[in-house]
């Protein structure tokens, strides 16, 4: 592990004017950055610790939705009864993640920035432009059966892993953040990842130094919220696909439809276009066929990857199902 | 700290240190170059740990990790080194009440906080129930995942005292019965390559339903 300075700050404008400066970066649970810090494969010359920042609460809102300070751990968020019962899609995504070891170290924060596994990115004797811009793919023509089919370049197809922000895309959740001159902003999480395009190794809009504070969430939709994770094994992996889903029926019709899809994207893959397709639409296999022939329209495998837009469908289908009851 | 240790202990930890050197000076220029220049080199950080009930300052370079305070400057050894990767779950321990990898954490952001390990789980030399079911039911082969797996243990059972669901419980919002399903998918952070997975889920359940102690 390259040597690093170390500070603890007490106030948020004090953690957000050194985080300002190059190379240095924040942390929080480190679950994933002193992984990849004994890899090498990051190599900040400061940590700016933020366990002392006030940001480990989680308030209820005048609109009836939840404010989830950044530094909440996973395991907390999980096991919140207000989450439980008015968000259960948000408790399902987070649960299917990791080790119960791993979600009581990592934070709301932090799971929204982890970086990519695509194992290219692990693998410092391959070229990867997420880790060395400019350096190349090894992901495209190599083993890249964890990678990407939506929403990616021929400069980088790596995955996003989060299961959390998947819930969290499907939910309309904005994270809020404070820049060092102490000016603020909220971001929907749909618009918090940046495409890779040819600059994969900028993964998110953040500016330097600018520190995500909370995640609010609006008052829960209607409808019954479902979360799917398919992976290689029964429990800790990474998804192969998993899907968020939120029905809301009226009489034999779907009156409104949220679809968002893990492990196919850069980001949480929200699908406008399965969403578009089951608004108003009977509900029946038939429709839900539709939905998932739509949401997938635009994917493309790169080989070893090409079974997950099968498997997207047919997760999706199958979600859908169960939300609507179908048997 | 040395006199802490068994004589076995002390004379291999030597030969270990003795090793090291020989290590270093064998290593290539650049490598050492890398720890020992340049303006981020680290310096020490005063960190207090209080472990198993005993108070301790340390002085650590901040790439320390927990792990490696316990086992290197500690020599609370229990504590096993797997992966080093948050995969594997042999270096668990419980941190103010809860478990984490400790291969994951960097010491310095632990200062103050009241650990438990292997080491701190009998009391007054009577193995901790957790400790006495593992061994009732032959909880493990070779052993080396067995710290882990029950320091994981003892706090999968505060965590569902305290209601948390899990993956497989059915409703979120209920408090789920200890299932064996519930103990597997609660204890999946600990991997057992010898694959006594069968005997540690009776370990677990049978301390759960207070059957032995």
């Amino acid at each position: 592990m390259t040597p690093f300075r170390y500070e603890r700050p007490s106030g948020i404008a004090a953690a957000c004017a050194s985080a300002a400066e190059p190379a240095v970066k924040f942390i929080a649970g480190g679950t994933n950055l002193v992984d990849l810090m004994k890899l090498g494969i990051e190599t900040p010359a400061q940590l700016v610790d933020i366990s002392l920042l006030p940001l480990a609460g989680i308030d209820e809102t005048p609109e009836g939705g939840l404010r989830i300070g950044a530094r909440v751990t996973n395991s907390a968020l999980a096991a919140d009864m207000r989450v439980r019962r008015r968000y259960p899609l948000l408790s399902q995504a987070i649960l299917a993640g990791a080790s119960t070891q791993l979600r009581n170290k990592a934070t709301t924060g932090g799971n929204l920035l982890q970086r990519t596994r695509c194992a290219y990115f692990y693998d410092t004797t391959k070229p990867c432009n997420k880790r060395v811009p400019g350096s190349g793919c090894a992901a495209l023509g190599g083993l890249n059966r964890m990678n990407a089919v939506i929403g990616v370049s021929d400069n980088c197809i790596a995955a996003h892993g989060s299961d959390m922000a998947v819930a969290m895309t499907a939910l309309d959740a904005q994270v809020e953040t404070v820049a060092p001159d102490g000016a603020t902003r909220t971001i929907p999480v749909d618009a918090f990842y940046r495409a890779p395009g040819d600059t994969p190794h900028i993964e998110t809009v953040l500016a330097p130094g600018e520190l995500i504070r909370s995640v609010l969430l609006p008052p829960p939709p209607a409808g019954r919220q479902v979360y799917r994770k398919v992976r290689d094994r029964a429990s800790f992996a990474f998804a192969l696909v998993s899907v968020a889903v939120i029905l809301a029926l009226e009489n034999d019709r779907v009156r409104t439809a949220r679809v968002a899809f893990g492990g196919v994207s850069y980001k949480p893959w929200r699908s406008a276009e399965a969403e578009a397709t089951l608004a108003g639409a009977e509900v029946t296999r038939a429709s839900f066929d539709a939905a998932a022939l739509a949401a997938l329209r635009n994917a493309r495998g790169y080989g070893h990857n090409d079974f997950k837009i099968p498997l997207a469908r047919r997760t999706l289908r199958a979600t859908l199902a169960d939300a609507a009851g179908l048997t | 700290m040395e006199r802490l240790l068994p004589p076995t202990l002390t004379s291999r930890r030597r030969f270990l240190e003795t090793a090291g050197v020989a290590t270093l000076v064998l290593a290539s220029p650049p490598a050492l170059a890398d720890t020992t220049s340049g303006t981020a080199q680290a310096s020490t950080e005063n960190v207090r740990l209080t472990v198993n009930g005993r108070q301790h300052a340390l002085d650590l370079d901040p790439r320390t990790t927990l792990l490696d305070a316990l086992r290197e400057h500690l020599a609370l050894t229990g504590t096993k080194k797997g992966c080093d990767q948050g995969q594997c779950g042999a270096c668990t321990i419980i941190v103010n009440g809860q478990r984490i990898n400790s291969c994951l954490a960097l010491a310095v952001m632990h200062d103050g906080d009241e650990i438990t390990t292997i080491e701190g789980l009998a009391e007054d030399g009577d193995l901790h129930p957790m400790q006495a079911a593992f061994v009732q039911h032959d909880g493990l082969q070779c052993g080396y995942c067995t710290p882990g797996q029950i320091c994981s243990a003892v706090a999968l059972l505060a965590e569902h005292e305290a209601g948390w669901p899990s993956h497989v419980t059915v409703d979120v919002a209920t408090a789920p019965a200890l299932t064996d399903a519930e103990i597997a998918e609660r204890l999946s952070g600990n991997i057992c390559r010898c694959a006594a997975y069968a005997n540690i889920v009776a370990a677990i359940r049978d301390v759960a339903k207070g059957g032995r102690t």
